[in-house]
């Protein structure tokens, strides 16, 4: 299972850096989500995975008495998932007014020359 | 393009939607569930009732802006955070009313600070779809 | 009790902004609402300085947890310091936005957004707790892109592009890190990690998350190979919004670098090396850059770059006068680069145009006015009795004693570069006549008196503000050699957090 999230991670990361690399506008998006999934994951294995222990403390007891999994990595991956669907939601809202004003989805062509500057 | 089978379909699914949503926000202090999950939920039920009536229907049926939910949900998480602070607690603490009450079980600040979480995330989503959806026009 | 004062400056932003985002619209009640609320920040932020400048460190834990676990809001005289000074700017640049912003941008809600990223700043100035900090630099991160993108020009959009792809990358890099972080010691909190980290037997992870850290902290700090966008993106959002930027966005990085390095990762000889290299690279593009820079608010983003330099050198050398420097550096730099982006708004008022071939004339139209704008701009020089000079010393003296003539160098080029690009702007915009084919759109001559006083108030309080740290420089070392010596022997802040 680790060995399977790994290599996973791995293309992620690698996926996501070669289109950040790309110079289309949109594809340099999917390479900044491509890589918040990775990352995400790598959170995910690196909390130690078990399975099938929840960490629920039972109705009867004041502690967890077995050792169960992790709960704090699935806490920051949902945090980290929170904050990345709002920063891509507001990346997509940028990139359709950038494609508005520009028509051009090139990241080359965004160098408006400087003497068109107040 | 109106798909009538969409438009029927989801005249049943908003409420069963919207209550589902409801039910995962009580849900959430002890089991999955809670106001993020909630709030996207319900967002989801007003933008599968967009996709099949148009956004001008949803947003009367929503009738305000999605954008004025997001103060009051906010208002609701800060007050529910700084509250335990009159007692002379740090800020967050989980503050219990003794006994139970129908349907929401106990009722502490942390429900409070999910009902604002579920309104924040229900504003902002409606609010970048919308925004999304009514430029295209 | 004192306990919760420590979050009051980030409560008072959040509070602020969510009125105004009650009276949406109504741009009379948010100008009200933002003033005010940046007065009792201040004011908050003034007793939890003198609070710590007293008693010393003192923590709070969220929800009534017990420490390692809780998430941990530490004032200690680093943050307390920086949280004064993010006030003192924040409240400057809200009075000046309350006068010198156009109307339309207030309608799409700018003052909220803005109370939204001090709120930010307070959080991640005094949070305890490493993925807390990630937490609220995504906070300032998104609160930013609104304000960048705000008013919707097309070089503000183009700006925003580099701008949000940029610390996008950043923030997963600093994530990446903390993850292993996490895996490596199974804790967050900052003090329990600098403990914890000893124990850690596999060392080229720990070099290898340091790297991540640096990286994500370095494209926030725009040092040497990764502060591209910073130049191409801070002179397009209007001045207001800039000077928040050019003043604090940059120099959280620059905290972050200070408490990751001494609680977490101890800079070894290969990191200080390092920091070195890309402290000098940095100090020359940064000045290089602003050579032939003609627009006012280019040449001051790549003046940022420049003396961003000068402090990473300080991180680098990391012993106590190199720290003292950085820091009485952080608290100048600060001050000071607020209020050169406001003067810039300023000169767009009064001008239209931030081109230095197209200004000219203002020390003949103003010549009261043009002498308080040269204090500033001669503290930013570093003139012996102002404010400039003081940390220069220090990184000076340590930079001899520790052989680093490199750096050495650069910072002399640093700061005759400064003075060179300074003298010019000073040439070219106050004395220079105004070119003959120029024609003058002056939107300041028909304010009335109030707004013309409010428009210059905050340039002259940053002003007093610089004047004094340059004039009263023995109590701001006081400060910094504080801050200097808990960073260097964190045990009092570890024993505040752990009790």
């Amino acid at each position: 299972m680790e060995l399977l999230l790994i290599l996973v991670i791995g293309m992620l990361y690698a996926g996501g850096i070669y289109f950040i690399l790309r110079r289309s506008m949109v594809k340099l998006l999917l390479g900044i989500m491509l890589l918040g999934s990775a990352t995400n994951i790598l959170i995910f294995v690196l909390g130690a995975i078990v399975k099938g222990k929840p960490p629920i403390i039972g109705s009867m007891q004041d502690v967890l008495d077995k050792a169960s999994a992790d709960p704090v990595p699935q806490a920051l991956i949902l945090t980290a998932i929170v904050i990345s669907f709002a920063l891509t939601a507001f990346a997509i809202v940028l990139l359709k007014r950038v494609y508005a004003l520009l028509e051009t989805d090139d990241l080359d062509d965004l160098n408006t020359p400087e003497e068109e500057d107040i | 393009m109106r798909s009538s089978i969409l438009q029927t379909a989801t005249r049943y699914l908003l409420p069963i939607l919207l209550l589902f949503s409801v039910f995962l926000l009580l849900r959430g202090h002890y089991y999955p569930g809670g106001g993020f999950v909630g709030g996207l939920v319900a967002s989801i039920a007003f933008v599968l009732h967009s996709f099949a009536n148009g956004t001008d229907a949803s947003m009367k049926l929503l009738g305000r802006k999605p954008l004025s939910l997001l103060p009051i949900g906010l208002g609701i998480a800060a007050f529910s955070v700084v509250l335990p602070m009159f007692w002379g607690l740090p800020p967050m603490t989980g503050l219990w009313l003794k006994g139970t009450f129908p349907i929401v079980g106990s009722l502490g600040t942390a429900l409070f600070f999910d009902l604002g979480v579920y309104l924040v995330v229900v504003g902002v989503v409606l609010t970048i779809l919308f925004t999304i959806s009514l430029t295209d026009d | 009790m004192m306990g919760n004062l420590i979050l009051a400056p980030v409560f008072i932003h959040l509070f602020t902004a969510i009125f105004q985002l009650i009276a949406w619209r109504k741009t009379v009640t948010q100008r009200i609402l933002s003033v005010s609320g940046a007065l009792a920040a201040l004011i908050a932020a003034i007793a939890l300085f003198t609070e710590v400048y007293s008693h010393g460190t003192f923590t709070i834990n969220a929800s009534n947890w017990k420490a390692p676990f809780a998430i941990v809001f530490v004032a200690d005289l680093l943050g307390a310091t920086m949280v004064l000074l993010a006030s003192i700017a924040g409240f400057a640049v809200s009075l000046f936005s309350a006068t010198g912003l156009s109307r339309q941008r207030m309608l799409y809600g700018y003052f909220p957004i803005f109370h939204f990223l001090l709120m930010g700043l307070n959080g991640a100035f005094l949070t305890g707790d490493i993925f807390n900090l990630y937490v609220w630099f995504e906070v300032i991160i998104i609160a930013s892109f609104v304000l960048m993108t705000l008013g919707g020009r097309k070089n503000q959009l183009e700006g925003a592009m580099k701008y949000m792809s940029m610390n996008i990358l950043a923030s997963m890099f600093f994530l990446t890190g903390i993850g292993i972080l996490y895996g490596m010691t199974g804790s967050l909190n900052m003090a329990d990690l600098s403990e914890k980290m000893h124990d850690v037997q596999n060392r080229s992870l720990v070099g290898i998350t340091s790297v991540f850290f640096l990286l994500g902290f370095g494209i926030k700090s725009a040092v040497f190979p990764l502060y591209f966008w910073l130049p191409s993106s801070y002179h397009t959002p209007p001045s207001a919004v800039a000077a928040t930027f050019g003043g604090l966005l940059t120099k959280v990085g620059i905290y972050a670098m200070l408490r990751v390095h001494s609680l977490i990762f101890i800079p070894d000889d290969f990191t200080k090396k390092l920091l070195m290299v890309i402290a000098v690279l940095t100090i020359l593009t940064g000045s290089f850059g602003a050579l032939n820079k003609t627009n006012i608010r280019r040449l001051f983003s790549y003046l940022i770059v420049c003396h961003i330099g000068f402090m990473v050198g300080g991180i680098a050398m990391f012993s106590k006068l190199a720290l003292m420097g950085t820091i009485f550096y952080l608290i100048h730099d600060i001050m000071v680069k607020t209020n050169m982006f406001l003067i810039s708004g300023f000169i767009m008022q009064l001008r239209g145009v931030v081109k230095m071939e197209k200004l000219g004339g203002l020390y003949k139209e103003y010549p009261k006015i043009s002498l308080m704008i040269a204090i500033v701009l001669l503290s930013l020089v570093g003139i012996p009795p102002l404010s400039g000079f003081w940390p220069k010393v220090y990184l000076f003296r340590e930079a001899f004693t520790e052989h680093h003539y490199f750096f050495i160098a650069a910072l002399i080029l640093g700061s005759l570069v400064t003075l060179y690009v300074i003298a010019r702007l000073w040439a070219e915009a106050f004395w220079k006549d105004v070119p003959p084919d120029i024609v003058v759109e002056n939107k300041f001559e028909p304010l009335p008196l109030f707004r013309k006083c409010l428009l210059l108030l905050p340039i002259g309080i940053l002003g007093t503000v610089s004047v004094y740290i340059g004039l009263n420089a023995e109590n701001i070392i006081q400060v910094a050699d504080r801050i200097a010596t808990e960073l260097l022997d964190t045990s009092s802040y570890v024993k505040a957090v752990l009790k």
